[in-house]
């Protein structure tokens, strides 16, 4: 049985078989396994060089997933607290998606890190199709993007309609104050009629709803309100303070920009974290089967690489017998 | 193994998430009255894509206007960091506008109030409660509801009283010495600001 298996491997190691140390011909043994002969088996050091980057991988992804986790359950906490802010605005002014306005500027969210799944895809997916939604004859669209992955996204297709992009928003922690100079800066540099927010709304852990708020310039607003709909109800509104009903709405319109744009900015972030926490996790999961699978090649190779010395040992011995 | 661990740490962390969950009074589950005119438009040109969630779909609807002027007035007070009431039956709150201290009674008139730096006060049969606000607006709904929206707000019972002349101190000196535009404006508000405060702790 040993000479038949000789026979059978003596077809592949008969250049090999030269009067020369043992070490030497393992050395060119595993040589020989890497040249591609038809060779089916691979040498046990690529295999525990693969299995120990799979390991290392494995670990900083773990890592990674728990460093998500607890990032969201602080930002949890604060988005889930700032979701009363811009009920009253939609109680008062109610939502409009559907306005159909000449100037509009869509203000996509996006996150600054990858490696967190498929949302800031998802948000500049929505971004253009609401682009091509609103476009038509004598209307414009233009683009504020927050955020450095849908710039990247953006920037390919419509670099020249986008005016404003934020980057590195999330260096310091989130906060109200940080927000609402963004949005001054925003409402200063951009003639807007209605201001859309795409950004992932944060329902759970697992799931993220890509969600789109309207905010509408006073002058609109008032055309909206007269021409009767959704915000016919605001004319029976009294306004108290400031000179002009104008002037009162123009301050109500930037503060209800602000508002939204902190929710909005506070629930992506949650999206992002959930969502890395869900890829890393993922991602764990995966490098752990390829290393049960390398593990499986590897005791494979070791075994086959044993079977074969003990042939040759057994064939050489047995050839000086007989 | 590591498949086990995985689980076992992932349920810990969506058990505390569920938990979490909970339904907050600002924090609705998604409903299907979207909008359907919105829905349409999108669907006419993107079929392939799910419209996107508009914040209709997570706000619980309001009630319309009652025939009759209901008992209690119901307050939601929203900060950015926090709801201070939400949907808080009262009798009746004072809030700050820039024409003067406003009452608001159940059955009051539909109003868009813009507020100043005050205390907006809320009256539950006995107790008053008192908050310190920055500034913010107020909506006042013909169904008796009142949303106080502002941006900052302290319990009055937190203001150091010392720091309150410190700083009105300051920016009085500020003003006086302010030679742009921007810091005259700057220091303005700060007076105002700090004058407010020193009302709403000895007024």
């Amino acid at each position: 049985m040993a000479m038949a298996a000789f026979r059978r491997e003596g077809r592949r190691f008969a250049p090999l078989i030269t009067p020369q140390p043992i070490t030497a011909v393992r050395s060119s043994l595993i040589s020989e396994e890497q040249a591609p002969l038809g060779v089916r088996s691979i040498s046990t050091q690529i295999v525990r060089n693969r299995m120990k980057s799979v390991k290392n991988i494995q670990k900083i992804t773990k890592a990674m997933k728990m460093v998500a986790a607890s990032k969201l359950r602080a930002v949890q906490v604060r988005a889930e607290n700032s979701r009363g802010l811009w009920q009253p605005f939609t109680a008062l002014l109610g939502d409009t998606p559907s306005v159909d306005v000449k100037k509009n500027v869509i203000v996509t969210i996006s996150s600054d890190k990858g490696l967190c799944g498929g949302i800031n895809s998802t948000s500049v997916k929505i971004s253009k199709a609401l682009q091509k939604m609103t476009s038509g004859p004598d209307k414009e669209t233009k683009y504020v993007i927050v955020g450095e992955k849908s710039k990247s996204q953006l920037i390919r297709g419509s670099k020249n309609d986008i005016e404003i992009s934020i980057t590195e928003l999330q260096k310091n922690a989130l906060n109200y104050t940080q927000v609402s100079v963004l949005a001054d800066d925003i409402l200063k540099n951009v003639e807007y009629d209605a201001l859309r927010i795409v950004f992932n709304k944060f329902h759970s852990v697992v799931q993220f709803l890509p969600t789109t708020a309207t905010v509408l310039s006073p002058e609109i607003v008032e055309r909206e309100a007269e021409s009767g709909g959704k915000l016919a109800a605001l004319d029976s509104y009294e306004i108290e303070g400031g000179e002009t009903k104008a002037e009162v709405l123009q301050n109500l319109a930037e503060y209800q920009f602000s508002c939204v744009l902190f929710n909005a900015v506070l629930e992506n972030a949650c999206s992002e974290q959930g969502a890395r926490m869900s890829a890393m996790d993922s991602s764990s999961r995966n490098a752990g089967d390829m290393l049960d699978r390398l593990t499986l090649t590897y005791n494979r190779t070791r075994q086959a690489s044993i079977t074969t010395e003990l042939i040759e040992i057994i064939s050489g011995a047995s050839a000086l017998e007989g | 193994m590591f498949r086990r661990a995985t689980g076992l740490l992932a349920r810990p962390i969506l058990s505390s998430a569920s938990s979490r969950a909970r339904p907050f009074s600002t924090d609705l589950p998604v409903s299907d009255s979207a909008d359907s005119s919105f829905v349409d438009a999108w669907k006419k040109v993107i079929p392939n894509i799910d419209p996107p969630k508009t914040p209709v779909a997570f706000m619980k609807p309001r009630p319309t206007t009652p025939s009759s002027i209901p008992t209690k007035l119901t307050v939601n007070f929203v900060l950015p960091y926090a709801s201070e009431l939400a949907s808080k039956e009262v009798d009746m709150i004072i809030i700050p506008a820039t024409t003067g201290q406003m009452g608001v009674l159940p059955g009051h008139v539909a109003t868009i109030a813009e507020l100043k730096p005050g205390v907006v006060s809320v009256h539950e049969g006995n107790d008053v409660t008192k908050y310190f606000v920055s500034s913010g607006f107020a909506f006042i709904h013909a169904n008796s509801y009142a949303d106080v929206i502002a941006v900052e707000a302290v319990p009055i019972d937190q203001i150091d009283p010392n720091l309150v002349q410190k700083g009105l101190a300051e920016f009085t000196q500020k003003l006086s010495s302010a030679s742009t535009d921007l810091e005259k404006a700057e220091a303005q508000i700060g007076v105002e600001l700090h004058s407010a405060l020193n009302f709403a702790l000895t007024g």
